[in-house]
C-alpha cells in the first residue's frame, strides 16, 4: 500500500509552475480543513501567530482568514488558509460551498492547495472521518491533525494513532491545540514538506463504493470538461460522486459544464435505480461502513462513561425552568454591560476627541479649514469610534458564549420564539444586542450560518430602539407628551416611551415574517444545530476574537462613515450667506465698540452684559448659517413631503441631520432655535424644552403638539436615520442595492405610519 | 417474519414520540431530500443508535444524540426520524 502511495506521482498544481522566478519560490499555500468546532481556528493561529489577514471571499460574506508559518526562516514560505467549518463537500450552506469549491479547485481566488491539513476532532473521531475521507479521497498531499486529544481521553477513550495512520495511508499527528501540544511537531513537519513537496504521501481511495455506482461515477468522471489525468482524476471521481448523490445538483456554467451533462447523471441515476441501488444514500453508506470499521479498530474504550460532564452540565443548563433563568441571567447581564459599561470607555473617548478638537481649534484662527477639521473631520472621527467599545464588549460576550459552547444552547432554547416569524433561535443575540446599537447588532448576525437569515435579521435589526435614540425620546416626550399620571406608577410619558419599544419590536416581527413568506424564502430551512461539549475558553482567544471584529469594523464601515459625515458637515454649513456674515461682523463690532465707550466705572457690569449679548449673538449666527446652509434648503424642500405628518422645514432639518447620528438631533434643533448648540447642561435642555414649547405654526396654533410629537417619535422609531447603521448594513450583505432598499423601505413606512399617527389622531379629534 | 417468530416485539415510531431519555434503532428517513441526505452525512444512516436526549422548554426543537455527538433540530424535522424501539 505505501509502496504504491510513494511512488504515485503527486499532483503539480498550477500556480507553483507559473511562478518563474527562482530565488523567491512561490509559498505553499497549507489549508487547514475540518469539520465545524474542532479546533481549526485555534490550530491555525498557533501556527501562525498573530499576523492572520483577515477579508471576505469574493462575492459571498464568508470569511477568509490567511497567515503565513510563524517564524519560518526556510527557503520556501508556508502560507495557511484557515477554512470554515464543513460536514460533507456536498454544501447545505456558503461556508461549506466555499469549502468544496477550495478544495475541488473551482474558487477563483485561491489557487490550488499544496497540502491539506484535516483537522479531525478525536474525541468525535467517527463523524469527523466522515468529511475527513471525503478530502482524502481527493489525492492531496494531506496529514491529520488529530486534536482534542485531552477530551478524548476525559471521555475515556484511547486512541491508537499509528494504526489510523496507517488505515488513512497519511500521516497523523495527536494534538491539543488549545495548549499547543503537538503543535510543534505539525510545524516540523509542514516545514519538511515545504522544502520537499514531491516525497509527501498523498491521499488515496479509502471508501469501496458498489461496483455498479461505482462503473457510474468514473463515466461521469470522465465526461467532466475539466477531467484531470493521473493523481488529479481523484478529484473529477471526487466531483462525480458529489454530482450522482446531490439531488440538487445543477451544472456549473462558469466551469464549462453543459446540461448534456446533467443528462448524463440523470441517466445514471436511472440506470442504478433499475438495479435497485439507491443513488441518493449509497456513497454515504459507504462511507459510514468504511468509518465504522476503520473507528473500531483504532478506538479503545478504557471506561465508559454514562454521563460526561457537559452533559451534567446541559442538564440544569438547558433545564426548562433553571436553563431558561440561567438564559434571561446571561442575557440581562450582556445587554446590561454593552448599554452601561460601554459608557465609560464611549465617555472617554468622546473627551479625548472633543479635547483634540479644541486643541486644533486653538492652533488655527477661526474660518473654514478650522471648521473642517474640527466639525467635520474629528467629530467624523468621533462619530466611528462611539462604536467601538460597544463592538468590543459585544464581541467580547459573544467569543465568550461561543467558545464555551453555549451559543448553541442559547439558540436551542430561544429557536422556538423566533423560529415563530420564521427566525433562527440565533437571531436573538443581534437583535438584543440591536436595543443598545444597531451597529454592533447588526456585526453580530455573522454567527448565523443561513445567509437568508442572517439577511433578515440584519434587516429588522435597525428597528429596535438603539440607545442613540433615547436622547431624542426623551427630549420630545418632555416637550409633547404631558405628565400625566395613568394608573399607579405607570405614567403617559413612560407608557409612550414603552409604546416606542414595542412599535420597533412588532414591527420588526411583522416585516421579518412578511419576508420569510415572500422575498426571502428559503426553500429548506434547514435547522440542525450541533450541541457542541461544553468547553473552557480561552482568553487569549476572546481577546483575539474582539481585536478581529473591532479592526475589521474600523476598516470597512469605518472609512466610509468619516465620509459621509463630511459631507453631511458639508451640507450643513454651505453656502455661505454673505450679506448676513457682513451685517453679523458689523453688529458684534458695534457692541464691543459700544461697550468700550461706555463709562469705565460700571464696566465689571457692562463686560458679563457684553459677553451674554455676544453669545446670543453667535447663537443667532449659527441658527441663520444652519438654515440658509444646503442642509436648510433640503429642509424646505422636503417641507411638503413631511407637512402631511404635521412637521415644519426646521424639523425637516433635524430629520437630515440625524443621518450623521440620531441624537444629533438634539443639539441641531438647538441651534435651527438659536438655543446655541448645547443640550450638554441641564440648564441648556430646559431652555431648549421650554423654546420647543412655545414654537408656533404660521396660523398661531403650537407646533409641538403631542400629536405632531407623538407623529415625529413614531418616525424615529422606524426611520432607519444613521449612516453608520447604512453602511454596516451594505458592508455586511455586501451590496448596496440591500443598504438603499433597507433606507427606502423603512423611511417609507416611518412616513406612513407617522402620516396614521397625526392625520388619525386629527381625524380623531385629538389635538 | 412471523410474530410467532419475534421474542421481543418492535414498534416504529418517529423519534419524538419517545420521551426524553429514550433510544432506538434508526429505521427510516421520512424527510424531504437536503435534510435527509444532511442527517446521513451526519451519521444518521440506517441502524445507527439514537437517544431521544431532551425537548426544548416550549417542546421545540428537540435534541437527540448519536455517535457521540448531540444535535438540535426542530420538531417538524426531528418528527421524520423513525426508529425502532424494544419495549
Ligand atoms: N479541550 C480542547 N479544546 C480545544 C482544543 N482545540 C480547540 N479547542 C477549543 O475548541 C473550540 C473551537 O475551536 P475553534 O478553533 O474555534 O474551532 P474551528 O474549527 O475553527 O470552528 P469553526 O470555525 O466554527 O468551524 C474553542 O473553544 C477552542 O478553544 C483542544 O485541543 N482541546
Ligand atoms: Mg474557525
Amino acid at each position: 500500500m505505501s509502496a504504491d502511495l510513494l511512488t504515485a506521482k503527486p499532483r503539480k498544481p498550477e500556480a507553483s509552475r507559473q511562478s518563474g522566478s527562482r530565488q523567491s519560490p512561490a509559498p505553499k499555500l497549507v489549508v487547514l480543513t475540518g469539520n465545524p468546532n474542532c479546533g481549526k481556528t485555534t490550530l491555525f493561529n498557533a501556527l501562525t501567530g498573530l499576523r492572520a489577514k483577515v477579508a471576505n471571499y469574493a462575492g459571498v460574506t464568508v470569511e477568509r482568514k490567511e497567515g503565513r508559518l510563524l517564524g519560518d526562516s526556510t527557503a520556501t514560505p508556508v502560507t495557511f488558509l484557515d477554512l470554515p467549518g464543513a460536514y460533507s463537500l456536498s454544501p447545505q450552506s456558503p461556508d461549506e460551498q466555499i469549502v468544496r469549491d477550495v478544495l475541488l479547485q473551482h474558487c477563483r481566488d485561491v489557487p490550488a492547495p499544496d497540502m491539506v491539513v484535516l483537522v479531525v476532532d478525536a474525541s468525535n473521531l467517527e463523524r469527523n472521518l466522515y468529511f475527513a475521507t471525503q478530502v482524502i479521497e481527493l489525492g492531496y498531499p494531506t496529514v491529520i491533525a488529530l486534536n482534542m486529544m485531552d477530551v478524548a481521553r476525559a471521555n475515556g477513550r484511547e486512541l491508537d494513532c499509528a494504526r489510523l495512520a496507517r488505515e488513512l495511508g497519511i500521516p497523523v499527528f495527536p494534538m491539543v491545540a488549545s495548549s499547543r501540544e503537538g503543535v510543534p511537531e505539525l510545524r516540523d513537519h509542514i516545514i519538511a514538506f515545504a522544502q520537499n513537496p514531491d516525497a509527501h504521501p498523498i491521499g488515496r481511495a479509502l471508501c469501496q463504493l458498489p461496483p455498479d455506482f461505482k462503473a457510474e461515477v468514473e463515466q461521469i468522471a470522465r465526461s467532466l470538461p475539466h477531467w484531470r489525468k493521473g493523481p488529479d482524476a481523484r478529484l473529477s471521481a471526487a466531483e462525480a460522486v458529489l454530482m450522482l448523490t446531490d439531488e440538487r445538483y445543477a451544472p456549473r456554467a462558469d466551469s464549462g459544464e453543459s446540461a448534456d451533462l446533467l443528462e448524463k447523471v440523470w441517466d445514471a441515476r436511472q440506470r442504478l435505480e433499475q438495479k435497485s441501488i439507491d443513488w441518493r444514500t449509497a456513497a454515504i453508506e459507504a462511507r459510514y461502513a468504511c468509518v465504522g470499521a476503520i473507528q473500531k479498530l483504532v478506538v479503545c474504550e478504557t471506561l465508559s462513561l454514562s454521563e460526561t460532564p457537559s452533559d451534567k452540565l446541559d442538564r440544569i443548563l438547558t433545564h426548562k425552568v433553571w436553563g431558561t433563568l440561567f438564559f434571561i441571567f446571561v442575557m440581562a447581564v450582556m445587554f446590561q454591560s454593552i448599554f452601561t459599561l460601554a459608557r465609560i470607555p464611549t465617555h472617554f473617548l468622546e473627551n479625548g476627541i472633543a479635547w483634540i478638537g479644541s486643541g486644533i481649534g486653538r492652533l488655527l484662527s477661526p474660518g473654514d479649514l478650522r471648521s473642517l477639521l474640527v466639525d467635520g473631520v474629528v467629530a467624523g472621527v468621533g462619530a466611528v469610534m462611539v462604536f467601538l467599545p460597544q463592538i468590543c464588549l459585544l464581541f467580547l460576550f459573544i467569543a465568550l458564549l461561543e467558545e464555551t459552547g453555549y451559543m448553541a444552547r442559547a439558540a436551542f432554547l430561544m429557536d422556538r420564539v423566533m423560529g415563530k416569524v420564521g427566525l433562527h433561535g440565533k437571531s436573538f443575540i443581534p437583535l438584543l444586542s440591536s436595543f443598545a446599537c444597531a451597529v454592533p447588532g447588526i456585526l453580530a448576525a455573522r454567527t448565523i450560518e443561513h445567509p437568508k437569515d442572517r439577511l433578515v435579521t440584519i434587516l429588522i435589526a435597525p428597528l429596535m430602539s438603539c440607545s442613540a435614540r433615547l436622547p431624542v425620546y426623551t427630549l420630545l416626550i418632555a416637550v409633547c407628551i404631558p405628565d400625566k399620571q395613568i394608573a399607579g406608577p405607570l405614567s403617559l410619558p413612560g407608557l409612550v416611551m414603552l409604546g416606542l419599544y414595542t412599535l420597533g419590536i412588532v414591527l420588526a416581527m411583522a416585516l421579518a415574517w412578511l419576508a420569510k413568506k415572500t422575498i426571502l424564502k428559503s426553500h429548506m430551512p434547514l435547522m440542525i444545530l450541533e450541541l457542541p461539549p461544553y468547553r473552557r475558553p480561552l482568553i487569549r482567544t476572546l481577546f483575539r476574537h474582539m481585536w478581529e471584529r473591532a479592526s475589521l469594523f474600523v476598516q470597512r464601515a469605518g472609512t466610509v462613515i468619516l465620509g459621509i459625515n463630511i459631507l453631511l458637515w458639508f451640507l450643513a454649513t454651505y453656502p455661505r450667506n454673505p450679506n448676513f456674515e457682513n451685517s453679523y461682523r458689523v453688529q458684534r463690532h458695534q457692541l464691543t465698540a459700544l461697550a468700550a465707550a461706555e463709562n469705565p466705572a460700571s464696566q465689571q457690569l457692562d463686560e458679563k452684559k457684553l459677553q451674554a449679548k455676544l453669545r446670543q449673538l453667535d447663537k443667532e449666527l449659527a441658527g441663520e448659517r444652519l438654515r440658509g446652509s444646503f442642509v436648510g434648503r433640503l429642509g424646505r424642500f422636503i417641507e411638503p413631503a413631511i407637512a402631511p405628518l404635521g412637521f415644519d422645514w426646521k424639523i425637516g432639518i433635524g430629520i437630515l441631520s440625524s443621518f450623521a447620528a440620531r441624537e444629533l438631533f438634539v443639539s441641531t434643533m438647538a441651534v435651527v432655535y438659536n438655543v446655541g448648540s448645547g443640550g450638554n447642561t441641564d440648564e441648556d435642555r430646559l431652555g431648549l424644552v421650554q423654546t420647543l414649547r412655545e414654537q408656533k405654526r404660521s396660523d398661531g396654533t403650537p407646533l409641538y403638539t403631542t400629536l405632531t410629537g407623538l407623529a415625529l417619535l413614531v418616525f424615529y422609531a422606524i426611520a432607519l436615520q444613521c449612516a453608520g447603521t447604512a453602511v454596516v448594513i451594505f458592508r455586511e450583505t455586501n451590496s448596496i442595492r440591500w443598504a438603499l432598499a433597507e433606507l427606502l423601505c423603512l423611511g417609507a413606512i416611518a412616513w406612513a405610519m407617522s402620516f396614521l399617527t397625526y392625520q388619525g389622531g386629527r381625524f380623531l379629534g385629538l389635538q | 417474519m412471523t410474530e410467532a417468530t419475534v421474542m421481543t416485539e418492535t414498534t416504529v415510531q418517529p423519534i419524538t414520540a419517545l420521551p426524553a431519555g429514550k433510544a432506538g434503532i434508526v429505521a427510516a428517513l421520512d424527510l424531504p431530500g437536503d435534510v435527509r441526505a444532511r442527517l446521513l452525512e451526519l451519521g444518521l444512516v440506517v441502524g445507527t443508535h439514537v437517544e431521544m436526549v431532551r425537548f426544548a422548554p416550549l417542546g421545540d426543537p428537540v435534541e437527540i444524540r448519536f455517535r457521540g455527538c448531540n444535535l438540535s433540530l426542530r420538531r417538524h424535522e426531528a418528527d421524520g426520524i423513525l426508529v425502532e424501539t424494544t419495549p
